[in-house]
């Protein structure tokens, strides 16, 4: 029962929280009416256009942009990096220059004239030999727990040795990087930006600015983004061009600037999702427990180190050892990338497991059960229910089989079975609630909607705790001059913006029940808000209207804020998820078809079930995608990226995957704890399931992604030859 | 294992010769076809061009869009999807790869599917263009538009309007298509997020709705 507060209604008196309610801006989305940050289009404004190195290593030793200066249209040029500046990653900006039109941006661009001095560059991490010598490495970390040195020497234990790994991807965001930006006036920047951070970008905006000597302060500057086209991580900064676009619009008298990003650069720099490779040995008794691990694994994330895969990944045996190199490569910034670390992690593990499961000649989700100790206590329980639930789901008892589709033909058909965690704790967030004597509603955070649905499920909570129907409403994100919530990374939004709103729309609604309680005859604790009416609990027929209700604040307005932290338990971190693959394998083609994908995954209590669910489906296609589709692909000699394009850089088409079954878990055991995000665990699985599938289907294990025909193959060939 | 040649349902005028703005450079351009459409020539050179060169500064250029007529003066290599979006303020269609692979700018000439950012803005005048914006009347959603909200087919929204009017086009074709045609002929439209789960679905139901209602035949 509920102890405090603002604690969430228990089930059987929630009325909205955890149905199906649609997506609040779909009408905008659907119709093309939502304006997302590309589509600012204020008058008199500029667009800016990066003239980029083409060299993936290089010194600048002379740059000249009077030419470009001198092109009618042309407004500004920005030189970026000097000479004397060395450039990191092909694509990087060494000038930028604003112009009336698109065409003589392209023109100018053109009419710059730059010279280099190539510099030795490292592009292929594969080889981490190669990198050692060339001197592109730095430790990357190194831990051990037990003694899985003496582990390893025990008698009677299976041992299964492999290397496996995932390459580099982009985020590829439809809407591209960059923004709109304009000086209203002298002090004052005005910036529609293309951001998962919509109240810290103000602050990122001033410092970086203020580092180039541009005077302004951060109380200056509003950030607006009330729609944006896919962020999945890289898109917490204003970023270099952000802060190149202000210039320029301050070098232009003020005039607004476009900068978002051309494909080719958004693709080149706008994030690199770090590769990891690595070498794993793994030990079992005969029955299946998990005795001892050692990986030494390596990956890059472009020049700077990004982070370790975390391993071994949710199972982890009481001896191991994990030791990590860094490759530091020319190939763009490393960003966030939905569930940073954690798909190449549960790939290299998962896999591992799979084929140690295969080495004892057992089922892997046996195996799985059998070690589920293994992960962190508070996962135990849902990941040994979901793992029931999603074989049942896949009716794996009956489809599954040994390694190796054994039946004639060419096309092999096979099961694979992968387990994720994530933490997903709510940010730090706060809620502005207003009601007003007419009945209307308003709630304003300083928040965005990245697709997830925080809008939904801002307007739910308010809806939920007032009695209203949702759109009943009015939610307002997507500026700066909005109290300040979080940034939406790492699967925190959910619970931080929910739990905000959810405190004061309590203390609001408790100011209204003061109000009203007197001419019901009750005391304010004795009413509650259901069904658009403030009534009294041990006597609904005794109510009121929610708008007579709000009447009787005469002339003033109800206004609260909620925050995030706060009191009572609203909120948790840590899930778990368990996802089945069913695999269909072309050994004549090598090309690999995805028939059926099964989740079942936890997130405490989900306020809203379908962008819940949307979440996972979106996260399924995406992972269907880095399985099979997605790399980004450097040319070793040149240094630069082969497909930075969405002809070459492939994406899943609708086309491209069969069925898929999700299943969220809820109720006792789940809602108790109370919101946790999602956004991240469901895309975390897919590349290890899909992957041991595969090997499930052929025989023999695909060691990297993507499971590209060229690569079946080529496992096919090494595994008939063994 | 994906070519978007290989598949059915986007023939556009990315297969005629005027797709690349580099072809058209610093040397103006030749409009003697007009424009290639669902693989069949339409006559429709600009007024006052004749067979001639136009270009390479701005010229006068006449474009009708969701039934509004709009005179514009544009280089010849401004494309359709700039013009609009630039311009006209016009939106809904958007820029994501800018060399039809993306479907993000989908539009209707003459109520044939084109990407386009690989029509000329010049090539498109004297033709009927819709945008999303055209689709919905009287502030109502379109059917097709009221499904995908249904079954939300949409994350972050930036390919939606893209594919909603590629579903529309391809309904507008064939008014009872099974899952395995909806999968296989809307593959020229790309999404990010992953919401190809809710656009199967919302392109079945639209296409019951569109059935009985006032775009299709029963």
């Amino acid at each position: 029962m509920a102890t405090c507060k603002y604690d969430w209604p228990p089930e059987g008196h929630r009325g909205l929280i955890g149905k199906s309610v649609e997506r609040l801006d779909g009408p905008h989305k659907s119709s093309g009416r939502a304006q997302y940050t590309y589509d600012t289009n204020p008058s008199g404004r500029l667009i800016a256009k990066l003239c980029s190195c083409p060299y993936a290593h290089a010194k600048v030793t002379s740059i000249d942009v009077s030419a470009a200066q001198k092109l009618p249209g042309v407004k500004a040029v920005l030189v970026v990096h000097p000479a004397g500046d060395e450039i990191q990653w092909a694509g990087d900006e060494v000038a930028v220059v604003a112009a009336t039109t698109e065409e003589i941006a392209e023109d100018a661009v053109r009419l710059i004239k730059v010279e280099y001095q190539q510099l030795p560059h490292l592009v292929r991490e594969e080889d981490l030999q190669k990198a050692q010598q060339a001197g592109r490495t730095k430790e990357g970390g190194e831990q051990t727990a037990g003694d899985p040195a003496k582990a390893f020497q025990e008698a009677d234990l299976v041992i299964s040795e492999g290397t496996y790994g995932v390459p580099v991807i982009t985020h590829c965001c439809l809407e591209s990087h960059g923004s709109v930006v304009e000086w209203p006036d002298a002090k004052s920047i005005r910036i529609w930006s293309s951001t998962q951070n919509v109240s810290g970008s103000p602050g990122q905006l001033g410092q970086g600015l203020r580092l180039k000597k541009v005077d302004i302060e951060d109380n200056n500057i509003e950030t607006i983004c009330n729609y944006i086209g896919g962020g999945f991580g890289s898109k917490f900064s204003p970023d270099r061009w952000g802060i190149e676009a202000a210039q320029l619009s301050k070098m232009a008298g003020g005039a607004p600037v476009r900068l978002m990003l051309d494909r080719d650069r958004e693709l080149q720099m706008a994030g690199c999702r770090p590769s990891a490779y690595a070498k794993v040995r793994v030990a079992a008794k005969k029955d299946g427990t998990l005795t001892a691990w050692d990986s030494e694994s390596w990956g890059t994330g472009g020049p700077g180190p990004a982070g370790h895969p975390p391993l071994p990944y949710v199972i982890q045996p009481p001896n191991h050892h994990w030791k990590h190199t860094a490759v530091l490569a020319n190939i763009g910034e490393a960003r966030a990338w939905r569930a940073p670390n954690h798909p190449q992690a549960c790939l290299i593990t998962m896999s591992a497991l799979d084929d140690l499961a295969c080495k004892l000649d057992m089922d892997p989700i046996e195996l799985l059960k059998k070690n589920v100790n293994l992960a962190p206590p508070v996962l135990r329980r849902a990941y040994s229910e979901e793992l029931v639930k999603a074989a049942e789901l896949a009716d794996w008892k009956k489809n599954w089989h040994p390694r190796g589709d054994k039946t004639a033909g060419h096309i092999k058909r096979g099961m694979g079975v992968s387990m994720h965690t994530w933490g997903g704790r709510g940010h730090n967030s706060t809620c502005n609630i207003t009601i007003r004597p007419d009945g209307s509603v308003t709630a304003q955070l300083g928040s965005q909607d990245l697709g997830t649905g925080t809008r939904t499920v801002i307007a739910i909570t308010v809806a939920e705790t007032l009695g209203l129907p949702v759109d009943a409403v009015k939610v307002e994100i997507g500026t700066s001059k909005y109290p300040p919530s979080g940034a939406s990374g790492g699967s925190t939004t959910v619970g931080g913006v929910s739990n905000s709103t959810r405190r004061g729309a309590v203390d609001a609604r408790d100011e209204l029940f003061a109000a009203v309680a007197p001419s019901l005859g009750v005391q304010p604790a004795d009413l509650e808000a259901w069904n658009g009416k403030i009534q009294v609990k041990s006597d609904p027929s005794k109510c009121l209207a929610w708008k007579d209700a709000c009447a009787k604040l005469g002339v003033k307005t109800i206004q609260s804020t909620g925050k995030n932290p706060g009191p009572c338990h609203l909120g948790d971190s840590g899930v778990g998820g368990v996802q089945i693959a069913d695999v269909s394998v072309d050994t004549e083609t090598g090309q690999v078809k995805v028939n059926h994908i099964v989740a079942a995954q936890d997130c405490g209590l989900i306020i809203d079930m379908k962008t819940a669910e949307s979440q996972v489906y979106g996260a399924l296609i995406m992972g269907v995608t880095y399985a099979l589709f997605e790399q980004k692909v450097m040319d070793e000699a040149l240094g630069v990226m082969l497909n930075p394009n969405m002809e070459f850089y492939k994406l899943a088409t609708v086309g491209d995957f069969g069925e898929f079954t999700v299943h969220m878990m809820t109720g006792p055991g789940y809602d108790e704890r109370g919101v946790i995000g999602l956004g991240e665990p469901p895309v975390i699985s897919p590349g290890a399931a899909i992957s041991n599938a595969v090997a499930n289907a052929i025989g023999v294990r695909v060691p990297t992604l993507p499971l590209t025909p060229d690569k079946v193959l080529a496992a096919l060939e090494k595994g008939a030859m063994a | 294992m994906r070519r978007k040649k290989d598949r059915p349902g986007k023939a556009g005028p990315e297969k005629s010769a005027f797709t690349r703005r580099d072809f058209l450079k610093g040397a103006g351009v030749t409009v003697s076809g007009g424009l290639l459409v669902g693989g069949t020539v339409a006559s429709a050179a600009p007024p006052g061009s004749e067979a001639g060169f136009v270009g390479p500064g701005a010229v006068p250029v006449t474009l009708r869009v969701n039934g509004k007529v709009h005179k514009l003066n544009l280089e010849p290599r401004v494309t359709l999807l700039d013009a609009l979006r630039d311009r006209l303020s016009i939106t809904g269609s958007k820029k994501v790869c800018d060399r039809a692979t993306c479907g993000a700018c989908t539009m209707m000439i003459d109520r044939k599917p084109v990407y386009g950012c690989t029509v000329l803005a010049i090539e498109a005048q004297g033709h009927n263009i819709t945008t999303i914006e055209g689709l919905a009347s009287d502030g109502k959603l379109a059917p097709v538009m009221e499904a995908f909200v249904q079954h939300d087919a949409q994350q972050c929204g930036f390919c939606t309007p893209g594919f909603v009017m590629a579903c529309t086009a391809y309904l507008e074709r064939d008014q009872n298509p099974t899952m395995e045609e909806i999968s296989k002929n809307l593959g020229g439209n790309i999404c990010r997020c992953g919401t190809y789960w809710g656009i199967r679905h919302a392109v079945l139901e639209a296409s019951k709705g569109m059935k009985g209602g006032a775009h299709g035949n029963v």
